[in-house]
């Protein structure tokens, strides 16, 4: 009872958040420049999301999720471009394609631990980029010129989506199995948990929630390049989920929202944005590895003196 | 004959990777941390060499000399200022610091000096030499002379020196090396310092034979002479000249059978084998899980 409480409360908040927007938007009062940074905004929030699911919840170090988003643009982008479909088809058909991709990939390397499955991820990221640079149906090295359909729309009802699930099954059965993995592998073992399962589950709905974010990034930026979809791009999306705090959903949320104001004020100068971005991860990492948020919600903050387990 | 000159540029690049992954395997070995910034040492190596020879208007082996030694001062102060604190931490915060650590590298030489990238000076007049029929340019045996030294230098280092026995000691076990008088801070530094300066004196030599570098040259090396390192067995020392070696003639056959844009999936390709296959590598002995 209580909880579905919770959760219409927050149905709402993001419904007006999303109609006081689109409203501002319809007016003219948010121009194309930051009607952009929104969109750029929900893309960076997903993939934080979809990221936080395999990082911070199972605890598998992935450093490729660019080739999921990678996967999900192109795969989108041939729907639309290609084959005429529907953008909210082509959505799904993307996602499914990296969710695909995301079992293709996790099942050999899930077996890797640590660092080794981090350059394993690395490896598989690079190896998509290099397909796609290689594939002429897609443009090859020139990219695949995608028309605009993303809108505020697609990208709010993606994000909503998108932590709802994620929400949602951190906190299941299947969730605390992979929270269980993360905090101890042997003994998750041990305790009759399938930890290759859910490892791979959780790889599974992280590259299929990139694979949504690339499906919208596709149709936000007219063309895309494999270039793109380089190491850089997946260290952007590490930052988010390092920055917030690693186990912490609502963290990498506000990270990806205040390093795309950031990044979008610095977009002129890209080598001060990196030099920022590098000195934040390695300050962060120096002196507070946790995150800003730690593995807690932001929400726990608000709770103070009720009473009540802790949450994970 | 062909065949035999391509073996040869093949075995060039491979002992530019052997002396990348000498670094990493070194560093891994001893802390075992991913050192992603070792790449980016390279590729300063790299343009000290370039200002050494074309603005300083030094000999090669004077230029050579002096990135490494300025590369083993980098690799000693990005250990003390950002790995040392970490001993402790966990693998994966380690991890994110070295790639904070490497795009931070990258992006200020960016800031300073633009990403435009630089011709190297011709330091040789390459001619051909003619053995057995095979053409073989100076610079290729410039490049495998060198390297060649370089490593058995350090095969001297790390077996007939006290530091070399003092770092055998502490990647073995470091508890137990500061139980026996050594000191492991002092170590790991001279670890950083030698690996460095060997990623200092590739990148003299990358430079000479590539003839052109920029700011972010360190990474595509540097990942595939970490794999290299993997695929040789990490934290090996002869592991990771045989895996650079390998790698270079696998990438250098690739493209010599006309599958050039393939050549860094084919890196990767090896990676992902050797980890499914054999995570321990080709000299790795296989080690058990323990509870």
């Amino acid at each position: 009872m209580k909880k579905s409480k919770i959760f219409w409360g927050y149905a709402v908040l993001a419904l007006v958040i999303y109609a006081v927007v689109q409203l501002l938007i319809s007016n003219g009062v948010i121009q194309n420049y930051y009607q952009n940074m929104f969109i750029a905004m929900c893309i960076n929030i997903i993939l934080a999301v979809s990221l936080h699911v395999i990082i911070g919840v199972t605890g598998q170090f992935s450093i490729g999720h660019a080739g999921f988003l990678a996967v999900g643009a192109y795969i989108s982008a041939i729907c639309t471009m290609k084959f005429g479909m529907p953008f909210i088809t082509a959505i799904l058909i993307g996602a499914i394609v990296a969710a695909l991709a995301g079992l293709l990939v996790g099942i050999p390397s899930l077996r890797l631990k640590g660092d080794y499955l981090a350059i394993a991820t690395l490896g598989f990221a690079e190896i998509i980029r290099i397909v796609f640079v290689n594939t002429d149906y897609v443009g090859g090295a020139a990219g695949l010129q995608v028309t605009h359909q993303s809108t505020w729309t697609y990208a709010f009802f993606g994000v909503f989506i998108t932590i709802l699930v994620i929400s949602n099954f951190t906190n299941s059965r299947h969730g605390r199995a992979c929270i269980s993995i993360r905090e101890d592998e042997i003994a998750a073992d041990a305790m009759g948990i399938n930890t290759t399962y859910y490892k791979v589950v959780a790889f599974a709905i992280g590259s299929f929630f990139a694979g949504v974010a690339g499906a919208i990034y596709a149709h936000n930026y007219y063309i895309i390049q494999p270039t793109a979809f380089g190491f850089l791009k997946s260290f952007d999306i590490l930052i988010f989920v390092v920055l917030g705090g690693l186990g912490s959903l609502s963290g990498s949320v506000i990270a990806a929202i205040l390093l795309t104001i950031v990044s979008t004020y610095l977009q002129e100068f890209p080598e001060t944005r990196m030099i920022i971005y590098s000195l934040i991860l390695i300050l962060v990492m120096l002196y507070r590895p946790t995150g800003l948020l730690g593995s807690k919600e932001i929400t726990a903050y608000f709770k103070f003196g009720k009473k009540g387990g802790t949450r994970v | 004959m062909e065949w035999i000159q391509q073996l040869v540029n093949g075995i060039s690049l491979g002992s530019i990777y052997a002396l990348i992954a000498l670094g990493y395997t070194m560093v891994y070995g001893i802390i075992k941390l991913i050192n992603f910034a070792h790449g980016d040492v390279f590729m300063l190596g790299a343009f000290i060499g370039f200002y050494a020879i074309a603005r300083w208007e030094m000999n090669v082996f004077l230029a050579l000399i002096l990135a490494m030694i300025l590369c083993a001062v980098i690799g000693v102060i990005i250990e003390r200022v950002a790995y040392k604190r970490l001993r402790n931490a966990t693998r994966i915060a380690a991890l994110i610091t070295a790639i904070g650590v490497s795009l931070l590298i990258e992006y200020t030489v960016i800031f300073f000096r633009g990403s435009s990238p630089e011709a190297y000076p011709t330091v040789f007049t390459t001619k051909n030499i003619e053995i057995f029929g095979v053409q073989i340019s100076t610079l290729a045996i410039f490049i495998l002379s060198v390297s060649i030294f370089l490593m058995l230098l350090l095969q001297f280092i790390v077996h007939k020196t006290k530091i070399g026995k003092a770092m055998r000691a502490v990647s073995h076990d470091a508890d137990a090396a500061r139980l026996m008088g050594i000191n492991v801070d002092n170590t790991i530094s001279a670890t950083f310092a030698i690996g460095s300066a060997l990623a200092g004196a590739a990148g003299v030599i990358f430079g000479i034979y590539y003839t052109r570098i920029d700011p972010l040259m360190g990474i595509m090396p540097g990942i595939k002479a970490f794999i290299a390192a993997v695929l040789g067995g990490i934290g090996i020392i002869p592991g990771a000249m045989v895996g650079g070696l390998v790698l270079g003639v696998v990438e250098t056959v690739v493209s010599a059978l006309g599958y050039s844009l393939w050549r860094d999936a084919a890196a990767f390709v090896i990676l992902i084998l050797i980890l499914i296959l054999r995570p321990a590598g080709i000299f790795g002995k296989n080690t058990r899980e323990k509870v």
